[in-house]
């Protein structure tokens, strides 16, 4: 939108225009390099692509998403992903197709399983002893304080002390 | 036992120590193979040097075997092709798989710098590749004589790799049927 209002400004230059053009043509070519999500016409489908293409780790750049990659492997991933949405597979079925081939390491988010307990459950367990920790702490500091103060005499002890001290 | 409960931080410590450094000396780009102790993936693809014939898993069968992924386009697997040759005159079983190469160049290669390979599957669109979880040439997959995929070597392999890391293997799945 703000792109055509921009263009229609300079409708004086049409050099310019042919200019500009050609330059926001150069611009989006990289972008057709990745596999046209367009192509996937329903747009249910095509938000699926965009959303596991991000969920999916390119196994050469080991720190780029499937979406972001310009890897070879990446855009095979896409072309799969594509096709197999295509299909009708679900999001799951996708996913494991892809960790049968790259293993684990392709996805971002672990899945939730005997060996991933300990990262998924680790940081609450460790937060939950961490609080324990501090409760035992405070209460032993504050049984201490109270402590002091059951040392300090009450009167009648304060009158038999004193007592005592004069015989 | 207060006392013991005082050492548990410095043992928590010296323990994660332990873990963080295992992972020290890892390269994290060397992937463990998500098929290691399954099957070769299914496929029929022709033979680099005759097109009419096709090829399927079977054909890995019945021998401990190397599984070389290369291409042309690699830089790395000129580099590694020289040991590559030396392996097969000591009479390594080698099988190389062409990935995402063109035959014409391809057959260049092999006669410019000699053909190590018993014979070589031809996979110009990656798809055996991709069943492989290649990601990265040169990938090179030991096979046993049931077909199962045992180990990836992830890039060049060399006299310290053969020695150190693929030799001991070769030889026990070998040894062991």
């Amino acid at each position: 939108m703000n792109c055509v209002r921009f263009m229609s400004n300079i409708r004086g230059a049409p050099d310019m225009r042919g200019l500009i053009l050609g330059l926001l043509v150069a611009f989006a070519l990289p972008v057709l390099g990745e596999v046209q999500t367009n192509q996937l016409e329903d747009p249910e489908l095509r938000e699926r692509y965009q959303k596991l293409t991000r969920e999916l780790r390119c196994p050469t750049c080991q720190n780029e998403n499937v979406a972001e990659s310009g890897a070879p492997v990446a855009n095979d991933i896409r072309r799969h992903v594509h096709r197999m949405l295509e299909e009708g597979k679900t999001d799951e079925q996708i996913i494991e197709f892809m960790v049968e081939r790259f293993g684990e390491f392709v996805r971002y988010r672990p899945e939730m399983s005997a060996r991933t307990y300990v990262l998924w459950y680790g940081p609450f367990v460790a937060i939950g002893v961490g609080v324990l920790v501090v409760i035992i702490l405070a209460s032993r500091a504050r049984r201490r304080r109270q402590g002091v103060d059951d040392a300090a005499l009450s009167k009648e002890e304060q009158e038999k002390v004193e007592r005592w001290l004069r015989e | 036992m207060r006392r013991a409960l005082l050492f548990l931080p410095l043992i928590l410590v010296v323990a994660l120590g332990f873990v963080l450094y295992e992972g020290l000396g890892k390269d994290p780009s060397k992937l463990e193979s998500a098929r290691i102790g399954k099957p070769l993936p299914e496929f029929s693809l022709p033979l680099l040097m005759e097109d009419e014939t096709r090829v399927s898993e079977e054909a890995l069968h019945g021998e401990v075997v190397l599984l070389n992924v290369w291409a042309t386009w690699c830089v790395s697997c000129r580099q590694e092709h020289p040991y590559l040759n030396k392996l097969s005159r000591e009479g390594v079983n080698l099988i190389g798989l062409n990935y995402k190469d063109e035959r014409g160049l391809a057959l260049n290669w092999l006669s410019d710098l000699g053909d190590p390979y018993a014979f070589n599957i031809y996979d110009p669109e990656g798809v055996l590749g991709f069943d492989l979880g290649v990601y990265g040439t040169p990938e090179t997959f030991l096979i046993d004589a049931d077909g199962i995929v045992r180990h990836r070597h992830v890039g060049v392999i060399n006299e310290r790799v053969w020695e150190n890391e693929l030799r001991p293997l070769y030889e026990q799945y070998s040894g062991g049927t």
